[in-house]
């Protein structure tokens, strides 16, 4: 089963009076354990699909399957929970929660979904020292590098063993050596946890390591390529 | 982690904040449980002083607070001695009983025809002894021993008059009054004899022992008034009064009109040598909590061993309705700050929650991404404001408590209304448990509910729009 099918899909955005089409007719399919990128140019509308395939926003039309569910019909608590259980994200800008150390801020999607603590402190381990970074699980945000940050941000989405990982221009906050190891490291999970890893980048580094690559423009889909499995 | 864990600790991330906050709330509760401490102890003060001047209760005629007091033989209690033997062998009444004691009040005229000068007056008749050991009743801890009744020990035909008699009938000299002014020398009356049927009237009320009784006490002659009142059959009848002391009672209506005498006098005066008669038997409990329990029981008994006798019960609050009007009035005071000091907090943890939705809106798209309802987020809020309430409400009581502490043991002192002698500044806020649960209650709700707004506006954002927040 494809993690997530996307047919004919419509988002606009008011702009002061004026309505402005992000997407167009977009209709994709993500192949399952991939790594596909959302390519484009600023504006292309990268963002914006990324959000709605992460169900933190809603189509003008269109229906958006995942995991077999149109998500569209959801109510808000129902997709708050759907996106807990089935989707990871990492934000370009981490994102992580200033007062819990990096330890706590993996367990937390766990603490939501009420896993038992003994299976937590299991999980957690396994996902930190995954991202290199057992020795700092105490650590607060405020201590760690961006890219020890990434990479707890990291940690955090495969928390709950999401079928989907959504990053948005993971590496934009990065400097290039490090945003190469943090492409790496995602891919590396991406093959150990066996996720279905979307990201949204313009970065060549990136592209290189795609799967798939979706190129937008415009708000509509311009070429999809996929590499052979 | 838990809600309250990381609600505890986004308190403590922006620490200037929450110290601020919490200092308002802790001046709130500090302000409001001082000035309800200051009110308790006035209050306080207040029934300790009806308590001991006439009991928790009062058994009267069941007429007599409606027309008895201007005809004290019709509306009296004939067989007193029974009644007040009845009460005090109850078994339900007598373990709540200190003192059990008769008392009569009636109307008259203070004559000193010396000086040619007389004044309505009002008179009470009491049983010195009794009305002494109701002075020790001291339920709230009051500092001071309790006062001794000046008539303690006095010859038969003693009384005790209020500063202002002393004054219009000439006394304050003899009696050595002090700051009692006298007329102009001009404006004296020239004193003429006692009419010849009031002074035979005394000469018959005068009973030969007390002459011997006031030889006794070796001092010498105190000043004599005249009071004049009607009998059980409308005749007039007089007393001669040697007066022991004038004292103030702290109200100017009191002082002009008071005469305290020994009750067998005051009964010779009303019933001559008809069956002496009482207007009013007082009862003083052991705590002012049992007078529901007492009025119980009397209600009982009046309908068995005490249903010919035409009783009622009536409690201090009733008998004194000044103390019912202050003690409104003091909590409509305290109510109104309580409502101001509310109002202060609400907008002071309402402005620290807006500020912290705002400051982390983006952490709410964070959250919200990740997977927490919107309740969640409500929740952690609500939590927030909660803690702050709880905290603030601690830091409150535990601050007045430290303050009422240094204030109570600072010695100062305060003269309060219907008192001529100042007493000791004292502000009750330890074990008043019900204020102080009650102030702390209502500082973590109006922060819980300030709280509210913030956290519905956060649960209401839009994941995206929280997001892009910058």
């Amino acid at each position: 089963m494809d993690p997530l099918i996307i047919r004919h899909v419509d988002k606009t955005y008011p702009l002061g009076k004026f309505p402005v089409p992000a997407l167009r007719d977009i209709t994709v399919t993500i192949r399952p354990n991939c790594f596909t990128v959302l390519s484009g140019a600023s504006g292309s509308g990268k963002t914006t699909l990324l959000n709605l395939i992460g169900c933190i926003d809603r189509p003008d039309a269109g229906e958006i399957e995942v995991a077999g569910r149109a998500v569209a019909a959801l109510s808000d608590d129902a997709l708050a929970d759907f996106r807990l259980r089935h989707i990871g994200f990492i934000f370009q800008n981490f994102n992580l929660l200033p007062v819990l150390d990096a330890y706590e801020n993996v367990e937390y999607p766990l603490v939501l979904t009420r896993t038992p603590a003994a299976q937590r402190r299991r999980r957690v381990g396994e996902l930190l020292d995954a991202v290199g970074l057992s020795q700092h699980a105490r650590h607060r945000p405020g201590q760690l590098s961006g890219g020890q940050r990434q990479r707890v941000a990291i940690a955090r989405a495969l928390a709950t063993g999401p079928l989907l990982v959504l990053a948005d221009e993971p590496t934009a906050n990065l400097d290039s050596g490090t945003g190469a190891a943090i492409i790496e490291l995602i891919r590396a999970v991406q093959q150990t946890f066996a996720a279905t890893v979307v990201f949204s980048s313009h970065d060549p580094q990136v592209l290189a390591q795609a799967d798939d690559a979706i190129v937008l423009k415009d708000g509509r889909i311009l070429s999809v390529a996929r590499r052979a499995s | 982690m838990n809600t309250l864990s990381l609600a505890l600790r986004n308190l403590l991330r922006n620490r200037r904040r929450s110290v601020a906050t919490l200092s308002a709330m802790m001046l709130g509760g500090i302000s409001v449980l001082l000035f309800g401490g200051y009110v308790q102890n006035i209050i306080d003060g207040l029934q300790t002083g009806y308590v001991r001047a006439g009991g928790h209760l009062q058994l009267q005629h069941r007429d007599y607070l409606l027309y008895g007091s201007g005809d004290p033989t019709a509306y009296g209690i004939a067989d007193y001695g029974r009644v007040i033997a009845i009460i005090e062998h109850d078994p339900v009444l007598a373990p709540l009983l200190t003192v059990v004691t008769p008392t009569l009040e009636f109307g008259g005229i203070a004559g000193n025809f010396a000086a040619g000068v007389s004044r309505t007056v009002f008179a009470s008749g009491v049983v010195i002894a009794d009305q002494n050991r109701m002075q020790e009743w001291n339920d709230y801890g009051f500092l001071g021993s309790p006062e001794t009744l000046a008539l303690t020990g006095t010859a038969p035909d003693a009384a005790v008059i209020g500063t202002g008699v002393a004054r219009i009938l000439r006394l304050c000299g003899p009696l050595h009054v002090a700051d009692c002014p006298q007329p102009a020398a001009a404006a004296v009356a020239e004193g003429r004899p006692m009419p010849q049927d009031v002074a035979l009237l005394a000469a018959v009320d005068t009973a030969p022992e007390d002459s011997a009784a006031r030889a006794d006490t070796g001092a010498g002659p105190p000043p004599h008034l005249e009071l004049l009142a009607a009998t059980t059959g409308g005749a007039p009848n007089v007393a001669r009064l040697s007066v022991v002391k004038a004292e103030s009672l702290g109200v100017k209506e009191a002082d002009d009109a008071f005469i305290g005498l020994h009750l067998p006098e005051a009964q010779r005066l009303i019933y001559g040598r008809a069956r002496p008669q009482v207007t009013a038997i007082a009862l003083q409990l052991h705590h002012t909590s049992q007078i529901p329990l007492a009025r119980q029981r009397l209600a009982e008994l009046f309908k068995t061993s005490l249903r010919d006798d035409p009783l009622a019960a009536h409690d201090f609050g009733t008998l004194n309705p000044y103390y019912g009007q202050t003690v409104g009035m003091f909590d409509a005071i305290f109510g109104f700050i309580a409502v101001l000091i509310g109002a202060i907090v609400l907008f002071t943890v309402g402005n620290t929650m807006n500020a912290a939705v705002v400051e982390r809106t983006v952490e709410i798209g964070t959250l919200r991404a990740i997977g927490l309802r919107r309740a969640g987020i409500r929740r952690l809020f609500v939590c927030e404001g909660l803690l702050l309430g709880l905290c603030g409400s601690l830091l409150g009581v535990g601050g007045a408590l430290l303050l009422a502490a240094l204030v109570n043991h600072s010695g100062l002192t305060w003269t309060p209304p219907g008192r001529i002698t100042p007493v000791h500044l004292n502000v009750r806020v330890w074990g008043e448990l019900s204020m102080l649960g009650g102030t702390a209650a209502g500082l973590t709700a109006v922060a819980v509910c300030s709280a509210w707004w913030p956290a519905r506006r956060a649960a209401k954002l839009e994941v995206v729009e929280a997001l892009r927040h910058v």
